[in-house]
């Protein structure tokens, strides 16, 4: 490149630039295409890793005895031995965790964005834990050390479930809570007379809602899959049924309801990530027009 | 009391000293209350977490170095330090690796594309699926690759068609080959989720400035982007390496139970498919796996300091 320094003419200077904006003008165009077509091959091998499987189960699940096309899979669900039995259980199960969950964290997690944000390290740690250990060590542990009445009670699954879900919980509230501006809300609100609670209600739970959303499906989708702590609890829950049930009656059934789980769970996320996105793009407008 | 007794001497003054010593202990109340308020408020939470993450913990440290009939014991240690528990040991940290590594660098790539397709349909799409499919897995994924890669799968009838057979490669669903497959399923949206924002944070300033000194794509991604994605880079194949250390449902469904990797054989020892009366060497493994996990924890800590160093 032409020297900018020392004895460089304001002509050189001009040619130099002319000569960036010539390469850059030519070479864009160039590299545009191939980062696309290199884009394009990657989407193309991961969606087919990724959609392919879903097909075939779908596909799977379509098909009646004779291997042609029917509902049957999916009008036998219900009627399955077993499966009301274990849909309730994870139903309670979930909203026993839910429950637990947004009264554990929700108040936790605000309180250390307002008051301790020097604490956030601390509850990234912990919070990770649940990923780090794992779920079979826990369960383990936990049928050692925890008395008889705890762990005769299915709720014993709920209480670790609010554990499994923390990381993502947590790590969905801590988003949600560093999107907006805590510290103005809450000071404007108690400003105004408000007490803590009321901010709470009131102010900073309809701002976070979106992520309180978005942490409560992974959780309903956490509970309604999970396997490892139910089998080794012992509890009949959807996903221990479906094993099961596979062992003693082969069929479509199970994959019905596995891809009912799958779709289901997808369906409402989008669902809620679009709540999401139409909610600030309102409070955008919003804003604009002030 | 009024004030004006307070004024007095006497018998009044007498009555001022419990009246005051109440005073002084609500105010120190309210004191240590208000001092002790950051405590109170995170206390919940952290004894939630002891409860259900340190008691556990503790358990199986404590029952790993119990013998079944009481007394402290190094048996269950030297018992899964060898034979076939070493190879679970071994095999769980082989397809760790495996599966950290190879979805890791999948997965950057997947998250780059996703990135600058400039398609919010296309990134809605896939956020909300990396969600839901890293939390995915156990007999739901078997049934899915089943019906995709077994015998009747529809993929293979279709290689099979284009005169391609998988198990002339060494393929075979049911074993290591095939579980390293399977959880590529659940490793590369976890990556893509861990990577997104750390991609984010690539400043699109750093690149004209590179670009404005000359430097060609590679040399972008040689000195400036990859050196500063790695960090997220490592700590991201971190947090695969501990999802397949641990994951237990996918392979106990898809080998029945049958392979040889850590998590599995804790399942065996607790299910009773094993002698009885050895479930103790269940907490022993479980030890080792914690043990391993912990090396991984230290690792990832150190790796996540460099990488928010870098992303702020």
């Amino acid at each position: 490149m032409a020297t900018l320094s020392g004895a460089g003419s304001v002509f050189e200077v001009a040619e130099a630039e002319n000569e960036e904006v010539l390469a850059y003008s030519i070479g864009k165009p160039k590299r545009r295409r191939r980062i696309r077509w290199w884009r394009f091959v990657v989407l193309l091998l991961a969606g087919a890793y990724f959609l392919i499987p879903i097909y075939a189960g779908i596909k799977f699940s379509l098909q009646n005895v004779e291997g042609h096309f029917s509902f049957q899979a999916y009008r036998a669900l219900p009627s399955a031995p077993g499966f009301t039995g274990a849909l309730t259980l994870s139903f309670q199960l979930a909203v026993a965790t839910m429950i637990v969950s947004t009264l554990l964290m929700v108040p936790t997690s605000i309180y250390v964005h307002i008051r301790l944000p020097r604490l956030r390290r601390v509850l990234d740690v912990v919070t990770v834990m649940p990923i780090v250990i794992p779920p079979i060590v826990l369960i383990v542990g936990v049928l050692g050390a925890f008395p008889e009445w705890a762990k005769a009670s299915p709720y014993l699954l709920s209480f670790m479930y609010v554990i499994l879900a923390m990381p993502f919980v947590y790590r969905s509230l801590d988003a949600g809570l560093s999107a907006i501006d805590l510290k103005t809300l809450t000071e404007a609100s108690r400003s105004l007379g408000g007490n803590w609670i009321k901010t709470m209600w009131r102010v900073i739970l309809p701002n976070i809602r979106p992520a309180l959303l978005s942490a409560t499906v992974l959780t309903l989708a956490l509970v309604f899959g999970e396997y490892t702590m139910a089998s080794l609890d012992l509890w009949t829950t959807i996903p221990v049924w479906i094993v099961q049930f596979s062992i003693s009656a082969d069929g479509p059934v199970q994959v019905a309801a596995s891809m009912l789980g799958l779709v289901g769970t997808w369906i409402l996320l989008i669902a809620v990530v679009s709540l999401d996105r139409s909610q600030s793009r309102r409070s955008h407008r919003k804003l604009g027009t002030l | 009391m009024s004030s004006s007794e307070v004024a007095h001497s006497g018998p009044g003054a007498s009555a001022l000293g419990p009246e005051s010593a109440t005073l002084k202990n609500n105010s120190r109340i309210r004191r240590f209350l208000r001092r002790g308020e950051p405590a109170f408020a995170i206390a919940p939470f952290l004894i939630y977490a002891f409860l259900g993450l340190g008691i556990p913990s503790l358990a199986v440290v404590y029952y790993a170095f119990h013998a079944q009939t009481g007394g402290w014991t190094l048996y269950n240690i030297r018992l899964v330090t060898h034979g076939v528990f070493l190879t679970g040991f071994e095999n769980s940290i082989k397809l760790g690796l495996i599966s950290s590594i190879v979805p890791g660098i999948l997965g950057v790539f997947l998250a780059y594309a996703i990135q600058t397709s400039h398609s919010n349909v296309l990134r809605r799409l896939t956020s909300t699926a990396s969600g839901v499919l890293a939390n995915f897995g156990g007999i739901n994924l078997t049934f899915m690759f089943i019906a995709t890669l077994g015998s009747t799968g529809i993929l293979t009838y279709w290689l099979h068609d284009v005169g391609i057979n998988l198990a002339s490669f060494g393929f075979n669903l049911f074993t290591f080959s095939g579980v390293l497959f399977v959880y590529m399923y659940f490793q590369l949206p976890l990556m893509v989720l861990v990577i997104t924002p750390a991609l984010g944070g690539l400043r699109p300033s750093w690149r004209e400035a590179a670009e404005n000194m000359g430097a060609s794509s590679w040399r972008y991604w040689r000195y400036v982007g990859i050196p500063v994605l790695m960090p997220s880079i490592l700590g991201g194949m971190l947090l695969l390496f501990g999802s397949a250390f641990a994951a237990y449902a996918t392979a106990e469904s898809l080998t029945l139970g049958l392979i040889a990797l850590s998590p599995i054989q804790i399942g065996n020892f607790l299910n009773g498919n094993v002698i009885a009366g050895e479930t103790h060497v269940g907490y022993a493994i479980a030890f080792g796996m914690l043990i391993i996990l912990a090396v991984t924890m230290v690792l990832y800590s150190l790796v996540r300091k460099r990488a928010s160093k870098w992303l702020r």
